[in-house]
């Protein structure tokens, strides 16, 4: 039967991998934009440069720090940056919302959506300014390079995909389990639902907005992190992919922390066997699935309607 | 009195007369010689054409003469974004014709865009010369009287490394294409090559352009089991290809052939993902003493080396200006009469123009140095052979340009 459809039941399983690859990338960079929109109700439509600055920010340690302060042989190296970048971003982003996405809460979505559009045009257009159109490459450390042969069914996976897939898994659902099953996630619900309530209990609600901008800006920083090894570092690359994870986000059911994870790997996979068996499709199969999914389910799939 | 009047008249014109400068301050249009660079300024294309195609124009304004004047008239650079879209890059083109008194417009990245502003140059009587665009549709079916095409089209790059490769042995092909004219033109020429030496096309994916995940098509690709994975696609495109076939180990058991890749390419990718690709340009910036010395004077002004692409506009404007110089004006007829019958050798490229307006000139097989064997920064490249123009350019029999069937 899998002759029938020109692929061997090996070369099936490589593919779902690889979906499933990409599938981690759309969970995370969409989980992000969920809880941004979840708590903050912005439209974070400069996710996709905080992406690609977070990837940027990794190859600067990597590659030019050093260098600035007159160190050529000082660099942060991948490990690091996994920790040290998320970190820098989420300072990133908590400067963004206290100097300006603040202002704009009592404001229609439109506005949030505006702002970080415009952002996101900035971001990029400083990197192209420095660092040129075609990108900067990273490579994968070293303990990660190579790949695993399993010839015996035909596949072969590079060493890196497979930590990224466990990376982002488990930076899913750790902070799914944090949202969903912690004291501090139910604080982080209720104040979405009703936040002058949750004030006069004496909680911070600001504060706690304020962290978790920065901890979904962050997100996209890991993101990027993660991304840096496989593809060219470039400026493009958060645009590229961003259009995407919003479809990503409206099929999940916009703010459902779960839909956003189910759906990204989900759709990774659907767009990995389309690649397969139709290619010339798999730029537009996830919007068909978002454009039925609306038409059937306009909350999405995992979304509540209001 | 009268006299003296009359003998200083006689003198005057005889003066004037003699010296062409003069003579010919009529013949130029708008008083000054105006070339227009459009190009991809901000976009996908910008590293390969873009900031560089406009300092490598000023170059050449600079080496043909010190006080930036042809015929006694002062020449005048203008450039503009066209963003690789058609519809901009043609109202540029009508507005510069038009209202700016430009005479040429030079680089043209990208095969719409060519197509559009040549279009426009044949209504307007004015001259394109094109760089950056491949397609060979340029010279063949949408040839026009007005148009040079300069430095490489997709004939010369399938030919260039299509045949090398087969005539490895390596017969079995499959191709990854963008699924968009240019990558559709690519394949077409590349297996017409393939073939006809003898090789087989196994199978070929078409991605989404552009794309930014190549895994699946490379595992066809590998599953295919051809000795040839080749890339009919440009830009960011093939060097992601390029980076994730190296990933996935493809290049240690499969040839990766990129069939179209520029030095800035190959710089933004690396030694390491690069090495051992072959691929074919018509400019190598460490060829001889020639490209070397213009290399190093455009390195110092752009950072980074030029491509075969800034070096074609250099070129392209140097002999545009010299060819007004002999024709002793701007008027377009003339100057093309004359650059199509002269031979053109700037040290960079050296050919002759033929009817259709293919500028035909010899393309280099080059193969990615392996990180080990590159000694300083930008040495990327081993010359494995030189194509010879003849076999790099489509042959006038086969072409379908109206100029030379019409004959």
């Amino acid at each position: 039967m899998f002759e029938l459809l020109g692929i061997t039941p090996q070369g099936l399983v490589a593919q779902l991998l690889v979906g499933l690859i990409n599938g981690s990338f759309y969970a995370i960079l969409s989980l992000g934009l969920a809880i941004i929109f979840g708590l903050l109700n912005i439209i974070n439509f400069s996710h996709g440069a905080q992406y690609t600055m977070g990837a940027f920010v990794a190859w600067i340690g990597l590659t030019q720090v050093g260098q600035w302060f007159g160190f050529p042989e000082f660099s942060i190296n991948y490990w690091f940056a996994l920790i040290l970048v998320p970190l820098v971003m989420a300072g990133f982003g908590l400067i963004l919302e206290r100097t300006m996405l603040k202002r704009l809460y009592h404001l229609d979505h439109l506005y949030g959506l505006l702002l970080t559009f415009g952002l996101a045009l900035i971001i990029e257009g400083m990197f192209r300014h420095w660092y040129g159109i075609s990108g900067e490459s990273y490579p994968a450390p070293e303990l990660l390079q190579g790949v695993i042969p399993l010839e015996s069914i035909g596949i072969i996976l590079p060493k890196y995909r497979l930590w990224v897939v466990v990376a982002s898994l488990v930076v899913c659902f750790s902070t799914w389990y944090v949202i969903e099953r912690t004291k501090l996630g139910s604080y982080l619900r209720a104040g979405t639902e009703n936040p002058k309530l949750l004030q006069a209990f004496g909680i911070n609600v600001p504060l706690m907005i304020s962290l978790a901008y920065a901890y979904g800006v962050g997100l996209a920083g890991f993101a990027g992190v993660l991304a840096a090894p496989i593809f060219q570092v470039n400026p493009l690359m958060g645009s590229n992919l961003i259009i995407v994870v919003f479809a990503v986000v409206v099929i999940g059911g916009m703010g459902s922390i779960m839909g956003s994870i189910l759906t990204g790997l989900a759709l990774g996979l659907i767009e990995g066997l389309t690649k397969v068996f139709y290619p010339e499709a798999s730029g537009v199969v996830i919007f068909v699935i978002m454009a039925i999914v609306l038409l059937i389910r306009p909350a999405g799939l995992f979304g509540r309607e209001k | 009195m009268k006299l003296k009047q009359i003998t200083a008249c006689l003198v005057a014109a005889t003066f004037f007369g003699s010296n062409p400068a003069f003579s010919q301050t009529t013949k130029v249009s708008g008083d000054v010689v105006k070339i227009g660079v459009l190009t991809d300024l901000s976009s996908i294309y910008s590293d390969l054409a873009g900031p560089g195609a406009v300092i490598a124009a000023k170059m050449a304004i600079a080496d043909f003469s010190k006080d930036g004047t042809v015929i006694g008239k002062k020449i005048e650079l203008v450039s503009a974004d066209h963003q690789n879209k058609a519809d901009i890059a043609a109202n540029k083109a009508r507005e510069w014709y038009d209202k700016d008194g430009v005479d040429a417009i030079v680089e043209l990245v990208s095969t719409n865009v060519a197509l559009a502003v040549m279009e426009v140059a044949e209504q307007k009587n004015k001259i394109t010369l094109v760089s950056g665009a491949g397609s060979v549709t340029i010279t063949n079916e949408k040839c026009t009287p007005n148009n040079v095409h300069w430095a490489y089209d997709t004939y010369a790059l399938s030919n260039g490394t299509g045949k090398a490769v087969v005539k490895q042995g390596k017969k079995n092909w499959y191709f990854i294409t963008a699924d968009y004219a240019f990558g559709a033109a690519l394949e077409k020429d590349a297996t017409a090559v393939v073939t006809a030496n003898g090789g087989k096309v196994l199978g070929t994916s078409k991605h989404p352009f552009p794309n930014s995940d190549f895994s699946s098509y490379l595992l066809k690709a590998q599953a295919s089991g051809a000795d040839v994975v080749a890339l009919a696609n440009a830009g960011q495109d093939t060097i992601n290809s390029v980076k994730q076939a190296s990933e996935f180990g493809i290049n240690k058991k499969q040839t990766v052939v990129p069939l179209l890749m520029f030095i800035s390419d190959v710089h933004s990718l690396g030694l390491n993902a690069a090495q051992g690709m072959y691929l074919t340009e018509g400019f190598y910036w460490d060829k001889d003493d020639k490209t070397r010395a213009f290399s190093k004077r455009f390195i110092l002004q752009h950072k980074r080396m030029p491509t075969m692409v800034q070096a074609g506009v250099y070129s392209s404007v140097l002999a545009y200006l010299n060819a007004v110089k002999k024709a002793g004006t701007d008027d377009t007829q003339a100057v093309m009469k004359v650059l199509k019958s002269a031979n053109i050798d700037d040290g960079l490229f050296k050919g002759k123009i033929r009817a259709d307006g293919k500028f035909e000139h010899d393309m280099y097989l080059l193969e990615v140095k392996k990180p080990s064997e590159s000694t300083s920064p930008w040495d990327y490249y081993n010359v494995r052979a030189v194509i010879p123009a003849a076999e790099a350019t489509q042959p006038l029999s086969l072409s379908k340009c109206k100029l030379v069937t019409n004959k």
